[in-house]
Protein backbone atom coordinates (compact mmCIF):
# COMPACT_ATOMS: atom_id res chain seq x y z
CA UNK A 1 0.00 0.00 0.00
CA UNK A 2 1.30 3.43 -0.87
CA UNK A 3 0.19 6.91 0.15
CA UNK A 4 -1.78 7.68 -3.02
CA UNK A 5 -3.83 4.52 -2.47
CA UNK A 6 -5.65 6.52 0.21
CA UNK A 7 -7.34 8.38 -2.66
CA UNK A 8 -9.64 5.38 -2.95
CA UNK A 9 -11.22 6.42 0.35
CA UNK A 10 -12.85 9.42 -1.36
CA UNK A 11 -15.18 7.51 -3.74
CA UNK A 12 -15.73 4.86 -1.06
CA UNK A 13 -16.95 7.57 1.32
CA UNK A 14 -19.10 9.12 -1.42
CA UNK A 15 -20.79 5.73 -1.98
CA UNK A 16 -21.34 4.86 1.68
CA UNK A 17 -22.40 8.36 2.75
CA UNK A 18 -24.78 8.85 -0.21
CA UNK A 19 -28.04 8.32 1.71
CA UNK A 20 -26.93 10.65 4.53
CA UNK A 21 -25.93 13.64 2.44
CA UNK A 22 -27.67 13.26 -0.91
CA UNK A 23 -31.23 12.20 0.00
CA UNK A 24 -32.86 15.56 -0.81
CA UNK A 25 -35.95 16.58 -2.79
CA UNK A 26 -33.80 18.51 -5.31
CA UNK A 27 -33.50 17.31 -8.91
CA UNK A 28 -30.50 17.35 -11.22
CA UNK A 29 -31.29 17.18 -14.95
CA UNK A 30 -34.75 16.05 -13.89
CA UNK A 31 -33.29 13.10 -11.95
CA UNK A 32 -33.72 12.70 -8.16
CA UNK A 33 -30.62 14.08 -6.43
CA UNK A 34 -29.77 10.81 -4.64
CA UNK A 35 -29.74 8.92 -7.94
CA UNK A 36 -27.66 11.65 -9.61
CA UNK A 37 -25.24 11.51 -6.66
CA UNK A 38 -24.74 7.75 -6.95
CA UNK A 39 -24.03 8.16 -10.66
CA UNK A 40 -21.48 10.87 -9.85
CA UNK A 41 -19.90 8.63 -7.21
CA UNK A 42 -19.56 5.82 -9.75
CA UNK A 43 -17.83 8.13 -12.24
CA UNK A 44 -15.57 9.37 -9.44
CA UNK A 45 -14.75 5.75 -8.52
CA UNK A 46 -13.68 4.94 -12.05
CA UNK A 47 -11.61 8.13 -12.37
CA UNK A 48 -9.94 7.60 -8.99
CA UNK A 49 -9.03 3.98 -9.69
CA UNK A 50 -7.64 5.04 -13.05
CA UNK A 51 -5.50 7.69 -11.34
CA UNK A 52 -4.24 5.23 -8.73
CA UNK A 53 -3.37 2.78 -11.46
CA UNK A 54 -1.50 5.50 -13.34
CA UNK A 55 0.45 6.52 -10.23
CA UNK A 56 1.22 2.85 -9.61
CA UNK A 57 2.65 2.42 -13.12
CA UNK A 58 5.95 0.59 -13.09
CA UNK A 59 5.77 -0.34 -9.40
CA UNK A 60 4.17 -3.77 -9.83
CA UNK A 61 6.55 -6.58 -10.61
CA UNK A 62 3.81 -8.44 -12.48
CA UNK A 63 2.95 -6.04 -15.32
CA UNK A 64 3.33 -7.20 -18.84
CA UNK B 1 -45.94 -12.98 -30.36
CA UNK B 2 -44.63 -15.33 -33.02
CA UNK B 3 -41.98 -12.85 -34.09
CA UNK B 4 -40.92 -12.28 -30.46
CA UNK B 5 -40.62 -16.01 -29.92
CA UNK B 6 -38.69 -16.49 -33.15
CA UNK B 7 -36.14 -13.83 -32.15
CA UNK B 8 -35.68 -15.40 -28.72
CA UNK B 9 -35.27 -18.89 -30.17
CA UNK B 10 -32.80 -17.71 -32.81
CA UNK B 11 -30.68 -15.82 -30.28
CA UNK B 12 -30.70 -18.82 -27.98
CA UNK B 13 -29.49 -21.10 -30.76
CA UNK B 14 -26.89 -18.56 -31.92
CA UNK B 15 -25.58 -18.21 -28.35
CA UNK B 16 -25.33 -21.98 -27.97
CA UNK B 17 -23.53 -22.30 -31.30
CA UNK B 18 -21.10 -19.61 -30.23
CA UNK B 19 -20.63 -21.36 -26.90
CA UNK B 20 -19.85 -24.66 -28.62
CA UNK B 21 -17.47 -23.15 -31.18
CA UNK B 22 -15.49 -21.42 -28.42
CA UNK B 23 -14.31 -24.75 -27.05
CA UNK B 24 -12.90 -26.06 -30.33
CA UNK B 25 -9.18 -26.63 -30.41
CA UNK B 26 -8.86 -25.95 -26.67
CA UNK B 27 -7.06 -28.32 -24.33
CA UNK B 28 -9.14 -30.68 -22.26
CA UNK B 29 -7.43 -30.01 -18.95
CA UNK B 30 -9.25 -28.61 -15.93
CA UNK B 31 -7.03 -25.53 -16.15
CA UNK B 32 -8.22 -24.76 -19.67
CA UNK B 33 -11.86 -25.72 -19.05
CA UNK B 34 -12.35 -23.98 -15.74
CA UNK B 35 -10.01 -20.96 -15.75
CA UNK B 36 -9.22 -20.53 -19.46
CA UNK B 37 -5.59 -21.52 -18.99
CA UNK B 38 -5.15 -18.26 -17.00
CA UNK B 39 -4.79 -16.43 -20.30
CA UNK B 40 -7.60 -13.84 -20.47
CA UNK B 41 -6.56 -10.26 -21.20
CA UNK B 42 -8.29 -7.05 -20.13
CA UNK B 43 -11.17 -7.18 -22.63
CA UNK B 44 -12.14 -10.79 -21.98
CA UNK B 45 -11.81 -10.34 -18.22
CA UNK B 46 -14.13 -7.34 -18.42
CA UNK B 47 -16.65 -9.30 -20.48
CA UNK B 48 -16.41 -12.32 -18.22
CA UNK B 49 -16.87 -10.39 -14.99
CA UNK B 50 -19.57 -8.13 -16.39
CA UNK B 51 -21.16 -11.25 -17.84
CA UNK B 52 -21.48 -13.01 -14.53
CA UNK B 53 -22.07 -10.12 -12.14
CA UNK B 54 -24.92 -8.59 -14.18
CA UNK B 55 -27.57 -11.32 -14.15
CA UNK B 56 -31.31 -11.57 -14.72
CA UNK B 57 -31.61 -10.37 -11.16
CA UNK B 58 -29.89 -7.12 -12.14
CA UNK B 59 -32.37 -6.41 -14.92
CA UNK B 60 -35.68 -7.88 -13.75
CA UNK B 61 -34.86 -7.37 -10.07
CA UNK B 62 -33.31 -3.92 -10.52
CA UNK B 63 -36.27 -2.56 -12.46
CA UNK B 64 -38.59 -4.41 -10.06
CA UNK B 65 -36.99 -2.69 -7.06
CA UNK B 66 -37.28 0.75 -8.67
CA UNK B 67 -40.93 -0.06 -9.50
CA UNK B 68 -41.84 -1.53 -6.12
CA UNK B 69 -39.57 0.23 -3.62
CA UNK B 70 -38.31 3.44 -5.26
CA UNK B 71 -35.22 5.21 -3.91
CA UNK B 72 -33.86 2.27 -1.82
CA UNK B 73 -33.13 0.55 -5.16
CA UNK B 74 -30.25 2.99 -5.70
CA UNK B 75 -28.14 0.95 -3.26
CA UNK B 76 -27.56 -1.51 -6.12
CA UNK B 77 -25.49 1.09 -8.00
CA UNK B 78 -23.37 1.82 -4.92
CA UNK B 79 -22.42 -1.64 -3.72
CA UNK B 80 -20.94 -2.88 -6.97
CA UNK B 81 -18.84 0.23 -7.27
CA UNK B 82 -17.53 -0.19 -3.72
CA UNK B 83 -16.70 -3.83 -4.45
CA UNK B 84 -14.65 -2.82 -7.50
CA UNK B 85 -12.59 -0.45 -5.36
CA UNK B 86 -11.62 -3.33 -3.05
CA UNK B 87 -10.97 -5.58 -6.05
CA UNK B 88 -7.98 -3.42 -7.03
CA UNK B 89 -6.03 -4.89 -4.09
CA UNK B 90 -7.93 -8.09 -3.36
CA UNK B 91 -7.98 -9.76 -6.77
CA UNK B 92 -4.31 -9.37 -7.80
CA UNK B 93 -3.23 -10.87 -4.46
CA UNK B 94 -5.63 -13.79 -4.90
CA UNK B 95 -4.60 -14.26 -8.53
CA UNK B 96 -0.86 -14.37 -7.74
CA UNK B 97 -1.19 -17.09 -5.11
CA UNK B 98 -3.60 -19.10 -7.24
CA UNK B 99 -1.21 -19.03 -10.18
CA UNK B 100 1.79 -20.09 -8.08
CA UNK B 101 -0.14 -22.95 -6.53
CA UNK B 102 -2.15 -23.87 -9.66
CA UNK B 103 -5.48 -23.40 -7.91
CA UNK B 104 -8.89 -23.53 -9.66
CA UNK B 105 -11.35 -22.86 -6.87
CA UNK B 106 -12.00 -20.64 -3.91
CA UNK B 107 -12.21 -23.65 -1.58
CA UNK B 108 -8.83 -24.95 -2.72
CA UNK B 109 -7.41 -21.44 -2.25
CA UNK B 110 -8.51 -21.42 1.40
CA UNK B 111 -7.36 -25.00 1.94
CA UNK B 112 -3.82 -24.18 0.75
CA UNK B 113 -3.60 -20.81 2.45
CA UNK B 114 -4.61 -22.23 5.81
CA UNK B 115 -3.10 -25.64 5.16
CA UNK B 116 -6.31 -27.48 5.99
CA UNK B 117 -8.41 -29.73 3.73
CA UNK B 118 -11.22 -29.58 6.27
CA UNK B 119 -11.45 -25.80 5.84
CA UNK B 120 -11.46 -26.31 2.08
CA UNK B 121 -14.43 -28.64 2.32
CA UNK B 122 -16.27 -26.22 4.64
CA UNK B 123 -15.74 -23.35 2.17
CA UNK B 124 -16.83 -25.63 -0.69
CA UNK B 125 -20.05 -26.59 1.09
CA UNK B 126 -20.91 -22.98 2.02
CA UNK B 127 -20.22 -21.93 -1.58
CA UNK B 128 -22.29 -24.64 -3.22
CA UNK B 129 -25.21 -24.11 -0.83
CA UNK B 130 -25.16 -20.42 -1.79
CA UNK B 131 -24.73 -21.04 -5.52
CA UNK B 132 -27.62 -23.47 -6.06
CA UNK B 133 -30.37 -20.95 -5.20
CA UNK B 134 -28.57 -18.37 -7.31
CA UNK B 135 -28.69 -20.76 -10.25
CA UNK B 136 -32.35 -21.49 -9.53
CA UNK B 137 -33.02 -17.74 -9.66
CA UNK B 138 -31.43 -17.54 -13.12
CA UNK B 139 -33.54 -20.46 -14.36
CA UNK B 140 -36.74 -19.00 -12.94
CA UNK B 141 -35.88 -15.66 -14.53
CA UNK B 142 -35.34 -17.37 -17.87
CA UNK B 143 -38.71 -19.14 -17.64
CA UNK B 144 -40.44 -15.90 -16.68
CA UNK B 145 -38.95 -14.00 -19.62
CA UNK B 146 -39.84 -16.59 -22.24
CA UNK B 147 -43.39 -17.22 -21.04
CA UNK B 148 -44.04 -13.49 -20.65
CA UNK B 149 -42.57 -12.58 -24.05
CA UNK B 150 -44.55 -15.34 -25.78
CA UNK B 151 -47.78 -14.50 -23.92
CA UNK B 152 -47.75 -17.98 -22.45
CA UNK B 153 -47.36 -19.77 -25.82
CA UNK B 154 -44.21 -21.37 -24.41
CA UNK B 155 -44.66 -22.33 -20.78
CA UNK B 156 -42.11 -21.26 -18.23
CA UNK B 157 -41.36 -24.91 -17.47
CA UNK B 158 -40.62 -25.81 -21.10
CA UNK B 159 -38.33 -22.79 -21.44
CA UNK B 160 -36.45 -23.76 -18.29
CA UNK B 161 -35.89 -27.31 -19.55
CA UNK B 162 -34.72 -26.14 -22.98
CA UNK B 163 -32.46 -23.50 -21.44
CA UNK B 164 -30.91 -25.90 -18.95
CA UNK B 165 -30.21 -28.64 -21.48
CA UNK B 166 -28.51 -26.19 -23.83
CA UNK B 167 -26.58 -24.71 -20.94
CA UNK B 168 -25.33 -28.05 -19.64
CA UNK B 169 -24.22 -29.12 -23.11
CA UNK B 170 -22.14 -26.08 -23.89
CA UNK B 171 -20.63 -25.84 -20.42
CA UNK B 172 -19.48 -29.46 -20.67
CA UNK B 173 -17.99 -28.91 -24.12
CA UNK B 174 -16.52 -25.43 -23.91
CA UNK B 175 -16.23 -24.52 -20.25
CA UNK B 176 -15.19 -20.96 -19.56
CA UNK B 177 -14.25 -20.23 -23.18
CA UNK B 178 -17.93 -20.62 -24.07
CA UNK B 179 -19.03 -18.35 -21.23
CA UNK B 180 -16.61 -15.59 -22.22
CA UNK B 181 -17.70 -15.57 -25.86
CA UNK B 182 -21.41 -15.75 -25.06
CA UNK B 183 -20.85 -12.95 -22.55
CA UNK B 184 -19.69 -10.72 -25.41
CA UNK B 185 -23.02 -11.10 -27.22
CA UNK B 186 -24.95 -10.77 -23.99
CA UNK B 187 -23.17 -7.60 -22.88
CA UNK B 188 -23.65 -5.84 -26.22
CA UNK B 189 -27.32 -6.84 -26.45
CA UNK B 190 -28.26 -5.90 -22.93
CA UNK B 191 -26.40 -2.61 -23.17
CA UNK B 192 -28.24 -1.58 -26.33
CA UNK B 193 -31.63 -2.79 -25.09
CA UNK B 194 -31.44 -1.23 -21.64
CA UNK B 195 -30.04 2.14 -22.68
CA UNK B 196 -32.51 2.45 -25.57
CA UNK B 197 -35.50 1.55 -23.40
CA UNK B 198 -34.29 3.61 -20.45
CA UNK B 199 -34.14 6.73 -22.61
CA UNK B 200 -37.10 6.07 -24.91
CA UNK B 201 -39.75 5.06 -22.36
CA UNK B 202 -39.58 8.23 -20.18
CA UNK B 203 -39.77 10.43 -23.28
CA UNK B 204 -42.46 8.41 -25.01
CA UNK B 205 -44.69 8.03 -21.96
CA UNK B 206 -44.08 11.32 -20.16
CA UNK B 207 -42.23 13.67 -22.50
CA UNK B 208 -38.97 13.65 -20.54
CA UNK B 209 -37.05 12.59 -17.45
CA UNK B 210 -38.28 15.45 -15.24
CA UNK B 211 -41.98 14.97 -16.11
CA UNK B 212 -41.63 11.22 -15.52
CA UNK B 213 -40.28 11.71 -12.01
CA UNK B 214 -42.99 14.31 -11.37
CA UNK B 215 -45.58 11.71 -12.37
CA UNK B 216 -43.96 9.12 -10.09
CA UNK B 217 -43.96 11.59 -7.19
CA UNK B 218 -47.62 12.33 -7.87
CA UNK B 219 -48.59 8.65 -8.05
CA UNK B 220 -46.50 7.65 -5.03
CA UNK B 221 -45.62 10.64 -2.83
CA UNK B 222 -42.24 10.28 -1.09
CA UNK B 223 -41.27 7.37 -3.32
CA UNK B 224 -38.10 9.07 -4.56
CA UNK B 225 -36.70 9.61 -1.06
CA UNK B 226 -35.57 7.00 1.44
CA UNK B 227 -38.20 6.15 4.08
CA UNK B 228 -37.70 7.27 7.71
CA UNK B 229 -37.92 3.68 8.89
CA UNK B 230 -37.25 0.32 7.31
CA UNK B 231 -35.22 0.80 4.13
CA UNK B 232 -33.73 3.98 5.58
CA UNK B 233 -30.27 5.57 5.31
CA UNK B 234 -28.92 3.15 7.95
CA UNK B 235 -30.21 0.20 6.00
CA UNK B 236 -28.79 1.66 2.76
CA UNK B 237 -25.23 2.17 4.01
CA UNK B 238 -25.00 -1.10 5.93
CA UNK B 239 -26.38 -3.06 2.98
CA UNK B 240 -23.98 -1.40 0.54
CA UNK B 241 -21.08 -2.33 2.80
CA UNK B 242 -22.17 -5.94 3.37
CA UNK B 243 -22.99 -6.76 -0.23
CA UNK B 244 -19.79 -5.06 -1.47
CA UNK B 245 -17.74 -7.35 0.78
CA UNK B 246 -19.73 -10.34 -0.44
CA UNK B 247 -19.57 -9.69 -4.20
CA UNK B 248 -16.20 -11.32 -4.88
CA UNK B 249 -16.77 -14.00 -2.26
CA UNK B 250 -19.23 -15.72 -4.59
CA UNK B 251 -17.21 -18.76 -5.67
CA UNK B 252 -17.79 -18.08 -9.38
CA UNK B 253 -16.70 -14.43 -9.04
CA UNK B 254 -13.70 -15.32 -6.87
CA UNK B 255 -12.66 -17.97 -9.39
CA UNK B 256 -13.10 -15.65 -12.37
CA UNK B 257 -10.03 -13.76 -11.16
CA UNK B 258 -8.00 -16.92 -11.82
CA UNK B 259 -8.68 -16.57 -15.55
CA UNK B 260 -6.70 -13.33 -15.83
CA UNK B 261 -3.47 -13.35 -17.81
CA UNK B 262 -1.71 -11.21 -15.23
CA UNK B 263 -2.43 -9.22 -12.09
CA UNK B 264 -2.46 -5.90 -13.90
CA UNK B 265 -5.42 -7.04 -16.00
CA UNK B 266 -7.39 -7.23 -12.76
CA UNK B 267 -6.27 -3.77 -11.64
CA UNK B 268 -7.26 -2.32 -14.98
CA UNK B 269 -10.61 -4.06 -14.61
CA UNK B 270 -11.16 -2.23 -11.32
CA UNK B 271 -11.09 1.05 -13.26
CA UNK B 272 -13.54 -0.09 -15.99
CA UNK B 273 -16.02 -2.17 -14.05
CA UNK B 274 -17.63 0.75 -12.15
CA UNK B 275 -18.69 2.30 -15.46
CA UNK B 276 -20.75 -0.79 -16.22
CA UNK B 277 -22.75 0.02 -13.07
CA UNK B 278 -24.26 2.92 -14.98
CA UNK B 279 -26.38 0.42 -16.92
CA UNK B 280 -28.42 0.24 -13.74
CA UNK B 281 -29.38 3.89 -14.09
CA UNK B 282 -31.27 3.00 -17.27
CA UNK B 283 -32.71 -0.13 -15.66
CA UNK B 284 -34.15 2.13 -12.94
CA UNK B 285 -35.60 4.52 -15.54
CA UNK B 286 -37.47 1.57 -17.04
CA UNK B 287 -38.79 0.57 -13.62
CA UNK B 288 -39.96 4.12 -12.87
CA UNK B 289 -41.59 4.45 -16.30
CA UNK B 290 -43.54 1.28 -15.55
CA UNK B 291 -45.04 2.73 -12.35
CA UNK B 292 -47.52 4.87 -14.26
CA UNK B 293 -47.78 2.71 -17.39
CA UNK B 294 -48.44 -0.69 -15.78
CA UNK B 295 -49.56 -0.01 -12.19
CA UNK B 296 -50.73 -2.59 -9.68
CA UNK B 297 -47.99 -5.23 -9.78
CA UNK B 298 -47.26 -6.43 -6.26
CA UNK B 299 -45.12 -8.92 -4.38
CA UNK B 300 -42.98 -11.10 -6.63
CA UNK B 301 -44.80 -9.72 -9.69
CA UNK B 302 -42.81 -6.47 -9.55
CA UNK B 303 -40.09 -8.36 -11.41
CA UNK B 304 -42.45 -8.41 -14.40
CA UNK B 305 -42.54 -4.60 -14.58
CA UNK B 306 -39.87 -4.34 -17.28
CA UNK B 307 -41.40 -6.97 -19.56
CA UNK B 308 -44.94 -5.69 -19.09
CA UNK B 309 -44.13 -2.09 -19.93
CA UNK B 310 -42.23 -3.18 -23.04
CA UNK B 311 -45.09 -5.41 -24.16
CA UNK B 312 -47.60 -2.66 -23.66
CA UNK B 313 -45.77 0.07 -25.53
CA UNK B 314 -43.62 -1.59 -28.19
CA UNK B 315 -43.97 -3.93 -31.20
CA UNK B 316 -43.27 -7.67 -31.17
CA UNK B 317 -39.76 -7.55 -32.51
CA UNK B 318 -38.66 -5.27 -29.65
CA UNK B 319 -40.30 -7.60 -27.13
CA UNK B 320 -38.38 -10.44 -28.76
CA UNK B 321 -35.07 -8.59 -28.60
CA UNK B 322 -35.61 -7.70 -24.95
CA UNK B 323 -36.56 -11.31 -24.22
CA UNK B 324 -33.50 -12.61 -26.05
CA UNK B 325 -31.21 -10.26 -24.11
CA UNK B 326 -32.91 -11.41 -20.93
CA UNK B 327 -32.41 -15.08 -21.75
CA UNK B 328 -28.70 -14.48 -22.33
CA UNK B 329 -28.38 -12.68 -19.00
CA UNK B 330 -29.64 -15.89 -17.41
CA UNK B 331 -27.44 -18.24 -19.45
CA UNK B 332 -24.04 -16.57 -18.97
CA UNK B 333 -24.04 -16.36 -15.16
CA UNK B 334 -25.80 -19.74 -15.11
CA UNK B 335 -22.90 -21.29 -17.00
CA UNK B 336 -20.32 -19.73 -14.67
CA UNK B 337 -22.17 -20.95 -11.59
CA UNK B 338 -22.54 -24.46 -13.01
CA UNK B 339 -18.83 -24.59 -13.78
CA UNK B 340 -17.72 -23.17 -10.45
CA UNK B 341 -19.96 -25.58 -8.52
CA UNK B 342 -18.88 -28.62 -10.55
CA UNK B 343 -15.20 -27.70 -10.28
CA UNK B 344 -15.29 -27.18 -6.54
CA UNK B 345 -17.18 -30.43 -5.96
CA UNK B 346 -14.69 -32.40 -8.08
CA UNK B 347 -11.48 -30.59 -7.23
CA UNK B 348 -12.02 -30.12 -3.51
CA UNK B 349 -14.73 -32.41 -2.15
CA UNK B 350 -14.20 -35.48 -4.35
CA UNK B 351 -10.40 -35.26 -4.32
CA UNK B 352 -10.30 -34.83 -0.55
CA UNK B 353 -12.72 -37.67 0.03
CA UNK B 354 -11.03 -40.18 -2.29
CA UNK B 355 -7.43 -38.96 -2.45
CA UNK B 356 -7.60 -39.13 -6.24
CA UNK B 357 -4.40 -37.76 -7.83
CA UNK B 358 -5.12 -38.19 -11.54
CA UNK B 359 -5.75 -34.67 -12.87
CA UNK B 360 -7.47 -35.96 -16.02
CA UNK B 361 -9.89 -38.00 -13.98
CA UNK B 362 -10.70 -34.96 -11.82
CA UNK B 363 -11.37 -32.96 -14.99
CA UNK B 364 -13.70 -35.69 -16.29
CA UNK B 365 -15.54 -35.80 -12.98
CA UNK B 366 -15.93 -32.01 -12.93
CA UNK B 367 -17.59 -32.15 -16.36
CA UNK B 368 -19.69 -35.12 -15.30
CA UNK B 369 -20.96 -33.16 -12.31
CA UNK B 370 -22.32 -30.34 -14.50
CA UNK B 371 -25.59 -32.15 -15.34
CA UNK B 372 -25.87 -33.31 -11.72
CA UNK B 373 -25.68 -29.75 -10.37
CA UNK B 374 -28.08 -28.60 -13.08
CA UNK B 375 -30.46 -31.41 -12.11
CA UNK B 376 -30.46 -30.34 -8.47
CA UNK B 377 -31.16 -26.77 -9.54
CA UNK B 378 -34.02 -27.96 -11.77
CA UNK B 379 -35.50 -29.92 -8.89
CA UNK B 380 -35.47 -26.83 -6.68
CA UNK B 381 -36.83 -24.68 -9.50
CA UNK B 382 -39.91 -26.89 -9.88
CA UNK B 383 -40.30 -28.26 -6.36
CA UNK B 384 -38.57 -25.78 -4.07
CA UNK B 385 -41.62 -23.61 -3.45
CA UNK B 386 -41.07 -20.77 -1.06
CA UNK B 387 -38.05 -22.31 0.67
CA UNK B 388 -35.94 -21.23 -2.27
CA UNK B 389 -36.59 -17.57 -1.43
CA UNK B 390 -35.17 -18.09 2.04
CA UNK B 391 -32.19 -19.96 0.60
CA UNK B 392 -31.57 -17.16 -1.83
CA UNK B 393 -31.63 -14.49 0.84
CA UNK B 394 -29.20 -16.63 2.79
CA UNK B 395 -26.90 -17.19 -0.18
CA UNK B 396 -25.49 -13.68 -0.33
CA UNK B 397 -25.08 -13.54 3.44
CA UNK B 398 -23.43 -16.98 3.41
CA UNK B 399 -20.69 -16.05 0.98
CA UNK B 400 -20.10 -12.76 2.82
CA UNK B 401 -19.02 -14.89 5.80
CA UNK B 402 -16.00 -16.00 3.76
CA UNK B 403 -14.67 -12.45 3.56
CA UNK B 404 -12.72 -12.38 6.85
CA UNK B 405 -11.02 -15.67 5.94
CA UNK B 406 -10.10 -14.40 2.46
CA UNK B 407 -8.83 -11.07 3.75
CA UNK B 408 -6.77 -12.53 6.62
CA UNK B 409 -5.21 -15.11 4.30
CA UNK B 410 -3.54 -12.26 2.42
CA UNK B 411 -2.05 -10.54 5.49
CA UNK B 412 1.23 -11.13 7.27
CA UNK B 413 -0.23 -12.47 10.52
CA UNK B 414 -1.02 -16.19 10.23
CA UNK B 415 -4.36 -17.32 11.58
CA UNK B 416 -5.13 -20.95 12.22
CA UNK B 417 -7.57 -22.85 10.02
CA UNK B 418 -9.56 -23.77 13.10
CA UNK B 419 -10.17 -20.12 14.11
CA UNK B 420 -11.21 -19.17 10.60
CA UNK B 421 -13.47 -22.22 10.38
CA UNK B 422 -15.10 -21.40 13.72
CA UNK B 423 -15.72 -17.84 12.48
CA UNK B 424 -17.36 -19.08 9.27
CA UNK B 425 -19.54 -21.57 11.20
CA UNK B 426 -20.69 -18.92 13.67
CA UNK B 427 -21.42 -16.44 10.85
CA UNK B 428 -23.32 -18.99 8.79
CA UNK B 429 -25.21 -20.09 11.92
CA UNK B 430 -26.34 -16.53 12.69
CA UNK B 431 -27.36 -15.98 9.06
CA UNK B 432 -29.45 -19.16 9.06
CA UNK B 433 -31.11 -18.24 12.34
CA UNK B 434 -31.94 -14.65 11.36
CA UNK B 435 -33.14 -15.60 7.86
CA UNK B 436 -35.30 -18.55 8.87
CA UNK B 437 -36.93 -16.67 11.75
CA UNK B 438 -37.10 -13.33 9.91
CA UNK B 439 -35.18 -11.77 12.79
CA UNK B 440 -34.14 -8.10 12.52
CA UNK B 441 -32.46 -5.61 14.85
CA UNK B 442 -35.88 -3.97 15.20
CA UNK B 443 -37.19 -7.17 16.80
CA UNK B 444 -34.11 -7.68 18.95
CA UNK B 445 -34.26 -4.15 20.35
CA UNK B 446 -37.67 -2.63 19.59
CA UNK B 447 -37.13 0.46 21.73
CA UNK B 448 -33.92 1.57 20.03
CA UNK B 449 -34.02 4.33 17.40
CA UNK B 450 -34.38 3.33 13.71
CA UNK B 451 -30.87 4.57 12.95
CA UNK B 452 -29.66 1.46 14.80
CA UNK B 453 -32.51 -0.99 14.28
CA UNK B 454 -32.59 -0.47 10.49
CA UNK B 455 -29.01 -1.66 10.16
CA UNK B 456 -28.86 -4.79 8.00
CA UNK B 457 -28.96 -7.83 10.29
CA UNK B 458 -26.11 -9.29 8.24
CA UNK B 459 -23.76 -7.01 10.21
CA UNK B 460 -24.58 -9.13 13.28
CA UNK B 461 -23.49 -12.30 11.48
CA UNK B 462 -20.28 -10.76 10.16
CA UNK B 463 -19.52 -9.25 13.59
CA UNK B 464 -20.18 -12.59 15.29
CA UNK B 465 -17.97 -14.27 12.72
CA UNK B 466 -15.04 -11.92 13.38
CA UNK B 467 -15.44 -12.06 17.19
CA UNK B 468 -15.57 -15.86 17.20
CA UNK B 469 -12.57 -16.00 14.88
CA UNK B 470 -10.48 -13.71 17.13
CA UNK B 471 -11.57 -15.49 20.30
CA UNK B 472 -10.71 -18.90 18.85
CA UNK B 473 -7.34 -17.58 17.70
CA UNK B 474 -6.54 -16.27 21.20
CA UNK B 475 -7.50 -19.61 22.76
CA UNK B 476 -5.48 -21.42 20.10
CA UNK B 477 -2.37 -19.35 20.79
CA UNK B 478 -2.65 -19.57 24.57
CA UNK B 479 -2.91 -23.36 24.42
CA UNK B 480 -0.21 -23.77 21.79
Amino acid sequence: MRVHHALALIPAAALLAAPWIADRPTRLFGIPFLLAWTVGAVLLTSATMWLIHRLDAGTHEDES
Amino acid sequence: VTIALAIIALSFIAALALGFSAGRGKERTLESWSVGGRGFGTLFMFLLMAGEIYTTFTFLGGSGWAYGKGAPAFYIICYGSLAYITSYWLLPAIWRYAKEQKIFTQAEFMARKYDSVALGVLVAVVGVVAMIPYLVLQLKGLGLIVSEASNGAVSSGAAIWAGTIGLVAYVMVSGIHGSALTALVKDVMILVVVVALGLWLPWHLHGGMGPMFDAVELAKPGFLALPERGLSASWFSSTVLLTALGLYMWPQNFASAFSARNADTLRRNATFMPLYQLVLLFVFFIGFAAIVAVPGLEGADVDLALLRVVKQTLPGWVVGTVGAAGVLTALVPGSMILMAAATVLADTVYRTATGERDAQKIARIAKGLVPVVAGVALWFTFRGGSTIVALLLMGYSFVTQLFPAALLSLGRVRFSALSVGVGICVGVGIVSWTTLTGMTFAQLAPTWPPIITDVNIGILALGGNVCALLLAEVVHRVRA
